[in-house]
């Protein structure tokens, strides 16, 4: 809590001057938040309700947002509830992450024509696109695409396409104001609070206050914005209303030990759990599919009637398909036990050797959404205990 | 005409029998020369001698109807040929065929074999050299077998 | 590792390269020869790195350059026709044009082999990644002192560069041994897997070096047997092979426990990859 000693002097916001403290939004200011976004030609992607889930989609309005909507995430469930007051952010993550629209399920990369015996590549150029303005990204979603940044944008090989989109994206961070059930970002390092890499940052309060959002700018271009809207200065008990928040938030049912993971991880690799765990699991590659730090991509060549025209497309792939590991002869991982243990060894300990940091925000997803509520935390758990069951 | 005792003493499969083993042997030894084409032995022949080749190649080969006898391995310079002797029924298991002209010294199995049952201390040692060939011939027959380089596992 | 530096242009672009030559080695391997469309000079690349090959329409395939590193204007491949795509790769005909992006990964360690006996041993195929070492170190001799080359193939139908393997073997200090698992009619050299060729390569270990390529469970033996035989496990030098997409460490599908076979390898020091060898389906 950097900014907690500064008051506020009671001066209306003054558009040009900087302003590191925290300031106070009222929700009536949140349209022209999205407004002035929207104005500065972002493509404003929020948090909507559709299908009984949080999804994210372009937002144009407040009226888009899922107001009174909360969700309670258990192994393998997930269920939308209404909430007695009007809160706007009061979920915690639903089953996407914005790898949807920075790193897209399916890209073209370029198309080419038949020339003679030969062939010359057409159009590479990825169409024109509005820049994205993220409304509410979730700390452990902030550092998600922080470690996409490591793996996507590394010197040597660096994916354009991905350049591109994060260069220009607005993110708007909304810290959590309680955990799911299936949260374990605080034991990842990776949250309650959010760390660097957004423009703003704001939490909603609702006390007695009235409706408001307290927050600041991480950015230059995040302060620019700020100056523009209604804010005033946060006051003390502003700022312990938001710690008390953020306190709730990270009181978490879950945890993983993450001392000597990745040892744990490597010298394991017979471990009889590995078995236990393999019964379960179906290998439908839905916990790489939510994943937000899952980055696994496939190409595909296709050509049209004619043959004279072939386009290749990026899709998302997953480690555990069986042909994820094909080579000519037959794939490496045929069992869904070595499968799931890929994963699970990638995400947690290869993740650290390959890009210094574990590849974990702990944001549950993959718990929450495995059809057999596989528990990544019990399954730690049960490689450190030696054999014994995760969840039942 | 060169003695045989330096080669026999020197080589590696028969370091560390004490000396009158050596002498022993060199004593049971005797320099022979096979033409390309020559069959040292055939399967089914008595087993009483063995072979350390000096010179050339020697084919291990099994016969198998309806085709020309099938290499299964070969033998060069410094190793040693044939073990069949050592066990009973003391017969050959398959044919060795000169492949090149071949030098080799031969060794009598069957006056190494009477000793061994009389000093089984000797027998032990010998026995154990001869399980480590056995040993290298069988991983790599294992080997072969894979097929690793075929094109459908 | 050494790495040369890629090429500028986006490394997803295939840039079109006319087939010169397509000679047959066996019944099912073939030997691509290809020509940059576009660049007079050619790609510099290392002996041990690969390219993706695109068959236009078809589908993509990382290649190990078979070529002489000092000829980059000419980028040679040996393949062999097993599936859908390396059966079109190499029905491309003469004056076609075949997609090529690269080169990349990591190569022989050449620099680690200077004044030291480089030990050669290839399985089938493998002789192919292996070509551009054994021209580099003919080519500079005298960086390099003796030059093994152990290679073993399924049968004498099936070994490839049958001349050159002869005009290697004339050369100063270098010593050629070839061995097949199934003799056949009319062959009157070794019959056996490659590990039973070492004893008459005559080994120093302390000045050897070692790089092997082949099925992986060859390699597994010949590293064992080379370490056997007093070779250091930093001095034995192995090509991995994974599925691959991007060929650039960002599609995730040629990882090896943590290491990316594009980026990190294909080639690896025996200690890098010694325990992971071992492990069944990682």
């Amino acid at each position: 809590m950097t900014a907690g000693h500064m008051l506020a002097t009671g001066e209306a916001t003054n558009p040009g001057v900087s302003q590191p403290a925290f300031r106070i939004l009222d929700a009536s200011q949140l349209q022209k938040l999205i407004d002035e976004l929207l104005h500065r030609d972002y493509e404003v992607i929020g948090p909507t309700v559709r299908d009984g889930a949080i999804v994210y989609d372009r937002v144009g309005s407040v009226e888009d947002l899922p107001a009174g909507w909360t969700d309670e995430q258990e192994p393998g469930s997930y269920r939308l509830k209404h909430r007695r007051d009007q809160a706007l952010f009061a979920y915690t993550v639903g089953p996407q992450s914005w790898k949807k629209y920075l790193h897209p399920a399916e890209l073209r990369l370029w198309e080419a024509g038949r020339e003679g015996g030969s062939f010359r590549i057409l159009n590479n150029d990825t169409p024109p696109q509005r820049p994205y303005a993220f409304l509410a990204v979730r700390a452990c979603e902030l550092k998600a695409i922080a470690l996409q940044d490591q793996v996507l944008l590394d010197e040597s090989y660096r994916d354009p396409h991905y350049g591109q989109r994060r260069a220009r994206a607005f993110t708007i961070a909304m810290q959590c104001t309680q955990a799911a059930a299936t949260c374990f970002c605080a034991s990842m390092g990776a949250g309650p609070r959010v760390g660097d890499g957004c423009d703003l940052v704001f939490t909603e309060l609702l006390g007695q206050k009235g409706h408001r959002f307290v927050g600041k700018a991480e950015s230059e271009r995040g302060d620019e914005l700020l100056s523009a809207l209604e804010t005033t200065p946060a006051t003390e008990d502003d700022l312990r209303e938001l710690e008390a928040a953020l306190q709730t938030a990270s009181q978490q049912a879950r945890s993983v030990d993450t001392t000597g993971i990745k040892q744990l991880l490597f010298d394991n690799f017979e471990h009889p759990h590995w078995d236990k765990v393999a019964g379960r699991c179906l290998a439908c590659a839905h916990c790489t599919l939510v994943c937000p730090t899952c980055f696994c991509t496939t190409v595909e060549d296709a050509s049209d009637v004619t043959g004279d025209h072939a386009e290749r497309w990026r899709r998302w792939d997953s480690c555990f398909t069986l042909s994820f590991s094909y080579i000519h002869g037959g794939s490496i991982r045929t069992s869904s036990k070595a499968r799931y243990r890929q994963w699970m060894t990638h995400k947690l300990a290869s993740w650290i050797d390959q890009f210094g940091t574990s590849g974990c925000v702990g944001c549950g997803r993959c718990i929450t959404w495995c059809p057999v509520g596989i528990d990544i935390t019990a399954e730690v758990r049960a490689l450190r205990e030696g054999g014994q069951h995760g969840n039942p | 005409m060169e003695t045989l005792e330096p080669i026999i003493a020197n080589h590696p499969f028969f370091a560390g029998l004490d000396g009158g083993f050596t002498n022993l042997m060199v004593g049971c030894a005797s320099n022979v020369r096979f033409q390309a084409g020559d069959y040292i032995f055939k399967e089914g022949d008595p087993a009483n001698t063995f072979y350390l080749i000096r010179e050339g190649r020697v084919a291990v080969e099994v016969f198998a109807p309806q085709h020309k006898p099938i290499i299964v391995a070969t033998l060069g310079v410094g190793e040693i040929l044939g073990w069949s002797w050592l066990l009973p029924p003391y017969h050959w298991k398959n044919h060795a065929h000169a492949v090149e002209d071949t030098r080799a010294i031969a060794l009598d199995g069957k006056c190494l074999r009477t000793k061994c049952e009389q000093n089984h201390d000797l027998g032990y040692e010998v026995l154990k050299r001869f399980a480590r060939i056995i040993e290298q011939r069988l991983e790599a027959t294992r080997l072969q077998l894979l097929d690793v380089y075929s094109a459908r596992r | 590792m050494t790495m040369a530096t890629t090429t500028t242009t986006d490394p997803m672009l295939p840039r079109p390269y006319l087939v010169r030559q397509v000679a047959k080695e066996t019944p099912d391997i073939f030997t691509l020869t290809l020509e940059p469309e576009n660049d007079p000079n050619g790609d510099m690349f290392l002996p041990g790195q690969f390219s993706m090959l695109w068959v236009f329409g078809v589908g993509e395939l990382p290649i190990s350059i078979s070529g002489d590193p000092a000829s980059p204007d000419r980028l040679v491949y040996t393949v062999r026709s097993v599936g859908q795509a390396t059966h079109s790769l190499v029905s491309q005909r003469v004056g076609e044009s075949v997609g090529v992006r690269g080169p990349f990964g990591a190569g022989w360690p050449a620099e680690v082999a200077r004044n030291r006996d480089v030990i050669v041993v290839a399985g089938g195929i493998g002789l192919a990644p292996l070509r551009p070492l054994i021209y580099h170190v003919l080519g500079n001799r005298r960086d390099y002192k003796r030059l093994v080359v152990l290679y073993g193939a399924r049968s004498p139908r099936e070994l490839l560069y049958r001349k050159e393997l002869a005009s290697w073997a004339r050369h100063h200090e270098t010593q050629v041994l070839v061995t097949v698992d199934y003799g056949g009619l009319g062959w009157r050299g070794h019959v056996g897997v490659v590990t039973t060729l070492f004893k008459y390569a005559r080994l120093q270990a302390p000045r050897s070096v070692a790089m092997i390529c082949g099925p992986e469970i060859m390699m597994r033996f010949v590293a064992r047997e080379l370490e056997a035989q007093g070779l250091a496990r930093d001095d034995i030098y192995l090509s991995m092979e994974r599925n691959m997409k991007c060929g650039v460490g960002l599609c995730g599908h040629c990882q090896y426990e943590k290491h990316f076979v594009c980026k990190d390898g294909p080639v690896f020091r025996y200690e890098q990859v010694r325990s992971l060898l071992e492990k069944y389906e990682l």
